[in-house]
């Protein structure tokens, strides 16, 4: 057996996990701190928003070893091209980091990405010298431009954030995965372990996810439940399946039948 | 002087630029960073940028969120 791990590459940077953890909708820091430890995840990504002036001065830096993960500032609630840049100017201010996870929504039912706005801040945010990391439909065309500018990655949406739906569209993510060279990263949309394998088992690079640990009832058993769904899909797919037939193909060889 | 900070309109005592800005409000996050008229201002200069009166100033920190 070939034992040899493959890591996940992004930008400069080498991870051993390939499952990347949002920090939203826990009840408690405490929680959050626990899951993202459970769940393995070395990239974890954050929001950036105003600071409550006379609120409680802690923070969920307070509860994340920088030491241990490397911070994916995102511009969700974005959606203009200037406010996703500015986003991430002031992500790199505060010292974190410059892998950015781009994302300019176009609709506020769906959360879907405006594509063009997306390309645009891309742009801007790879000259400026960050590692863009964009969320995306899950358009080959799209993803072959944002490839071309320079992104470090492709984010390509496995459903709508938050829904739980899973991969709506494993063709196009195959066909992202054959039209580009950059790592591909499903973003969004995964629900529960199994979603997970099956992306994996397409060959994407890693997954990022939130809401469906957090969400979950007991979201540190779903912490260790998607650990082990990545780790097991990538394995399967470093394996290589078998490929599907329609007629059945016997496992027992037909010579030696007993002649009754 | 009045200024205008994260949308709300504060009365500040005694701060002349970004600097004595952050510490007069006690900003304690591990991270955060500081728009000056929707100019990011780099940390190397909150020193030496000068607060005037209705100036916007935004303040940002990370907060937990995914996609």
């Amino acid at each position: 057996m070939d034992t040899k791990k493959e890591f996940m590459k992004i930008g400069d940077k080498t991870f051993k996990s390939r499952l990347i953890v949002g920090t939203g909708k826990y009840k408690s820091f405490d929680e959050t701190r626990q899951a993202i430890e459970i769940s393995g995840a070395e990239m974890v990504t954050v929001a950036v928003r105003r600071i409550e002036l006379d609120k409680n001065k802690d923070s969920i830096l307070n509860h994340l070893d920088p030491k241990r993960y490397t911070f994916l500032p995102n511009t969700a609630g974005c959606y203009s091209v200037k406010d996703a840049v500015m986003t991430c100017e002031l992500a790199r201010e505060a010292g974190l980091g410059n892998i950015v996870k781009v994302e300019v929504i176009g609709d506020e039912k769906t959360l879907f990405p405006d594509n063009e706005a997306t390309l645009e801040a891309s742009k801007l945010l790879v000259r400026d010298g960050f590692h863009v990391l964009p969320y995306c439909t899950d358009d080959v065309v799209l993803c072959k431009k944002l490839e071309a500018i320079g992104c470090t990655a492709v984010m390509p949406l496995a459903a709508p954030i938050g829904s739980g739906l899973g991969i709506r569209n494993p063709y196009n993510i195959k066909l992202i995965l054959e039209a580009v060279k950059i790592p591909v990263i499903i973003d969004a949309g995964v629900g529960t372990a199994s979603d997970a394998s099956r992306a994996m088992e397409l060959g994407v690079s890693g997954i990022l996810m939130n809401t469906a640990i957090a969400g979950a009832k007991d979201p540190l058993k779903m912490a260790q439940a998607m650990k082990m769904a990545v780790e097991c899909g990538r394995m399967a797919y470093e394996a290589g399946r078998i490929p599907k037939k329609l007629y059945a193909s016997a496992s027992s060889p037909l010579d030696g039948m007993v002649d009754l | 002087m009045k200024l205008i900070i994260n949308g709300e309109d504060r009365e500040i005592l005694k701060s002349q630029n970004l600097e004595d800005l952050a510490r007069e409000l006690d900003i304690q996050a591990p991270h955060f960073a500081m728009a000056l008229n929707k100019q990011v201002i780099p940390k190397s200069r909150h020193a030496t940028t000068q607060i005037q009166e209705n100036d916007q100033v935004e303040i940002v920190h990370a907060v937990g969120g995914g996609v």
